[in-house]
């Protein structure tokens, strides 16, 4: 893994070899490492170790790309090469801004080193105890343990450097029996703080709870959501909606609704890459400092996450949400989600349901219809039936297809306690707690 | 490469494993993306690395490095090892691969025109041209057109004296029209939807897609489409399906339930597993009679196409379902041994710092005798469906909802109205069952999906699957709200 001065060097030859040309260059590289687990046993155990050096070209107001992971001179100059050749066949882009100038970045610890140099022998202990008390409750564990550490740098021809050293865990199982199963999942820089036996039992007590699950109908419920439901309802949000690429395009759920409450006043949703409860990201990949950005307020729609390009589109000022220009057809995007958390346990949200649904977590959620951020899924991994404020029965899982914006609409009540959550899909780690939420829509069940 | 392969492998096995394999690969890819009139990104990236998967102490390992020399090959070598030893603190059930693999020999795409030697100018040029076909209808609020041109090289060799080496050439790409309306947005896309239809081919596969030629169809449909009146909602109703919806039914509802890993609960965690237990194999009504559906790696432009899987196992053709009968899985060398059979090559990893699982080659519904035309004209009532547009299936693939860009109703034997935000849902063997007609050879493409997540970490795949229009009876439509 480079340290900050090996990633100097590296950038200072890249824009050197480019000869005072404008030039941007960016590296990731990783030490990863994953032990997956399955029927009480690891099946799947690899480790990584890569780094991508991406260069960007710009001629005027003509731009092109190219990445290598080979650091050699005659590599570099290939991706330069590469990334000219693309530049000059490219036409000009009248709205694009211009290399990002020098800035100041704020400190954020996201280093651990026990968490970078965690053995496979460690990650096998806790593993393997986890499976022992699913074993012992005759019930079969699965799941992945993860650890490893990162570094982003950005640096350009205009003068900036930035660089990163970040390290990750994360830990998910699923513990199924014959007809049920229950999941639990935590993450963080920290590898300290992820109790994983306790992940372990949390699983096994949802799965011994839902074994013998009857068939519920389809309808209107009110929910309870564990933390896994929540991030899956930010996680769709974000992606279709809380980037201003989405907003120019007009395909967001934020259009029409920016300075108007479209969510239930419990409801606060902010983007924050500083805040040492998320995965702390000082900057972005243009090198632009992070700023914490409120997407909702008290149920008011805000602003979205703007990188340099959509800022100057809508004459805004970036907030430092760039991911790779390569990528640049997703625009900007929020990594650092944070939803606030309310008054309420979760035992207390349970206790004044007369009836609904208490769900831990969704599936296979994707969107059906952009403007309202309308959602089909799936329950899984463990569902069960609220009368009286009580827990009375597993129920069978649920198709649902509903509007995560009119969700978040009609929430009665939020958990205190939140959780750290990577999520399933992409570089993005959210904070989130559970939810009270009432109508929600199910259209199906499964066999 | 052989030399630095085998003394990867010499370490290895020198050092305790039972078995080892190593994959070297260079990927080159290069994207370009046209919005607008403006390129939004055009890009070429290279990769190089080379992955070492071995057993030791009955346990695998894995571990990956970009540097191709002997110090970094000893370095992953001793760490893959560390690894294995790590997973042996928790064995499950002894690893048995079968009959050794000792594939020898070469493979390439068969390509007309390598798209690596066209200039950049031309292939922006017809993203371009298509641009300004689109721009040319009113309404449209997006216009977007991409290109993918991917070269792979990849060598493998195991400790059972295999060594095989092939070069995989893809070609992608496809154009999307946005439009935007009173709280409404609509898209159309060709080929298909998903970003791009994608082939192992060469250049030819875009010159034979004509983007500029379909650029104002797309476009005018996209708009059409805002104002079209919405499809039917709660009703049940025959249902035909366009050939890239098929292709997308097929792999969501057949391919991942018959990934025999997933049915040993190996993914449970993530992608989930399967309702096709192995006691249903060669005894389970699957779908109608009018249902055959082959995996096989041997179809030209299929994406699951190439000389051998990641396991050095020759590619092949598997029968999954016949006339509606459930007879095949897509096996490793390891789950197969768990069946008493022999692997049938369907072990691919993305890259080389990623192991091989069990991934879909080209899994395709054979075509049947129908005319397209002549099968809307059987049809009296019923609803016309195309291009995916979301998708949903619960974790042991029986439960599914999907909504596609456009729609038509079918009445009287003929297609009427545009229908907008079409959906319909079902269980799996139930919609496979109600199945009574496939289109033929005239309308069967072999689609490409470069999509398919799986895995961890993460592995997005490149899958191939064959399709034509088929119909279906008694199907649910409209699930919207």
């Amino acid at each position: 893994m480079l340290d900050e001065t090996q990633a100097k060097q590296l950038t200072q030859e890249v824009i050197r070899r480019c000869q005072g040309q404008p030039v941007e260059v960016v590296i990731s590289a990783q030490d990863s490492r994953l032990t997956r687990f399955a029927n009480n046993a690891i099946h799947q155990n690899v480790a990584e170790s890569d780094l991508v050096l991406r260069v960007r070209r710009v001629i005027g107001k003509r731009i092109g790309i190219a990445s290598t992971n080979r650091t050699d001179g005659s590599a570099l100059d290939e991706a330069l090469h590469h990334a000219q050749a693309n530049a000059q066949a490219s036409p000009e882009d009248p709205d694009y801004p211009g290399l990002a100038g020098p800035a100041e970045y704020q400190v954020a610890k996201a280093f651990d080193p026990v968490t970078s140099s965690y053995s496979p022998e460690g990650r096998a202990q806790q593993v393997g105890e986890v499976c022992r008390l699913a074993k012992e409750s005759d019930l079969n564990a699965s799941g992945a343990f993860s650890t490893g550490s990162a570094i982003l740098s950005v640096a350009n021809s205009e003068g900036l450097f930035a660089f990163h050293p970040y390290t990750k865990a994360d830990f998910q199982t699923v513990i199924m029996g014959e007809d049920s199963s229950g999941r639990a999942q935590s993450s963080s820089w920290q590898v300290g703080d992820i109790p994983v036996v306790d992940l372990g039992r949390e699983a096994i007590q949802k799965a011994q709870r839902g074994r013998h699950p009857q068939r519920v109908e389809p309808g209107r419920y009110t929910v309870i959501f564990d933390p896994y439901v929540t991030e899956d309802l930010l996680h769709m949000l974000n992606l279709y909606g809380m980037s201003a690429q989405a907003v120019l395009e007009g395909r967001s759920w934020m259009n029409d609704r920016q300075g108007k409450r479209a969510m239930s006043q419990l409801v606060s949703i902010w983007d924050d890459g500083l805040d040492p409860q998320g995965i702390p990201m000082p900057f972005d990949f243009e090198g632009v400092p992070k700023v914490r950005v409120d997407i909702i307020k008290e149920g008011v729609v805000d602003e979205p996450v703007y990188d340099r390009y959509t800022a100057h589109k809508a004459g805004k000022t970036t907030s430092g949400h760039a991911i790779p220009p390569f990528m640049r057809n997703y625009g900007p995007l929020a990594t650092n989600l944070f939803m606030a958390p309310g008054s309420a346990e979760l035992e207390e949200m349970i206790r004044s349901t007369e009836h609904g649904l208490y769900i831990t977590r969704f599936w296979y959620t994707r969107l059906v219809h952009p403007r309202d951020c309308v959602v089909t899924g799936m329950t899984r991994d463990g569902v069960f039936m609220i009368e009286n404020g009580e827990l009375t029965r597993p129920v069978k899982n649920l198709r649902f297809t509903q509007s995560y914006v009119q969700a978040l609409a009609q929430v009665e009540a939020i958990s205190k306690e939140t959780r750290l959550l990577f999520s399933q899909y992409g570089n993005m780690a959210l904070r989130v707690p559970a939810l009270k939420i009432k109508d929600f829509n199910f259209t199906g069940s499964t066999v | 490469m052989k030399d630095l392969m085998s003394h990867a492998l010499d370490v290895a096995t020198s050092r305790g494993a039972q078995y080892a394999d190593v994959r070297v690969v260079e990927n080159h890819t290069e994207n370009m993306v046209v919005k607008d009139g403006i390129v939004e990104s055009i890009d070429n990236s290279e990769t190089i690395g080379f992955g070492l998967r071995l057993l030791a102490e009955g346990a695998w390992g894995f571990a990956s490095g970009r540097e191709l020399n002997n110090q970094e090959v000893e370095r992953v070598t001793v760490q893959a090892l560390e690894i294995a030893r790590a997973s042996a603190m928790v064995r499950g059930e002894k690893v048995e691969l079968g009959p050794p693999v000792t594939s020898q020999g070469s493979y390439q795409t068969p390509i007309q025109i390598d798209a690596f030697d066209i200039s950049k100018e031309k292939k922006l040029g017809v993203l371009m041209a298509a641009d300004a076909e689109m721009a040319k209808v009113k309404g449209v609020r997006v216009r977007r057109g991409n290109l993918t041109f991917i070269r792979e090289v990849k060598h493998f060799a195991n400790s059972e004296g295999a060594f095989t080496e092939q070069t995989i050439y893809e070609t992608g790409g496809g154009i999307q029209a946005t439009a935007v309306g009173d709280g409404e947005v609509q898209v159309r896309s060709y080929p298909t939807s998903m970003g791009r239809q994608q082939v192992t081919a060469g250049w030819e596969a875009v010159e034979s897609w004509d983007f500029p030629g379909n650029a104002q169809r797309v476009a005018s449909q996209a708009v059409a489409l805002l104002t079209a009146d919405p499809c039917p909602s709660e009703i049940t109703t025959t249902l035909i399906l366009g050939g890239d919806q098929v292709a997308l039914q097929v792999h969501e509802s057949c391919g991942h339930p018959i990934e025999l890993d997933r049915v040993f609960g190996s993914e449970a965690a993530y992608a989930g597993t399967s309702f096709l237990t192995p006691e249903k194999l060669n005894n389970f009504r699957y779908g109608s009679n009018e249902v055959n559906i082959t995996a096989e790696s041997l179809r030209p432009l299929g994406l699951g196409t190439f000389g051998w899987d990641d396991e050095g196992v020759p590619a092949q053709s598997t029968p999954i379902v016949k006339n509606g009968l459930f007879v095949g899985y897509l096996m490793s060398r390891e789950t197969a041994s768990q069946l008493g059979k022999e692997s049938n090559g369907c072990m691919r990893a993305t890259s080389w710092n990623r192991i091989p699982l069990i991934r879909m080659t080209n899994v395709s519904l054979e075509p049947g005798t129908w005319d397209l035309d002549d099968l809307i004209a059987d049809t009296d009532q019923g609803i016309y469906m195309e291009t995916n547009r979301s998708w949903s299936i619960d974790d042991k693939r029986y439960n599914f909802q999907f909504g596609t860009e456009i729609g038509f109703e079918i009445k009287d034997g003929k297609l009427g109205r545009m229908l907008r935000n079409p959906t319909y849902t079902g269980i799996t063997p139930q919609f496979w069952n109600s199945c009574d007609a496939v289109c033929n050879q005239k309308h069967w493409v072999m689609y490409g999906t470069p999509n398919c997540g799986k895995g961890q970490p993460s592995q997005v795949a490149h899958t191939g699957h064959g399709a034509a229009p088929a119909r279906f009876r008694n199907v649910r439509v409209g699930v919207l709200k």
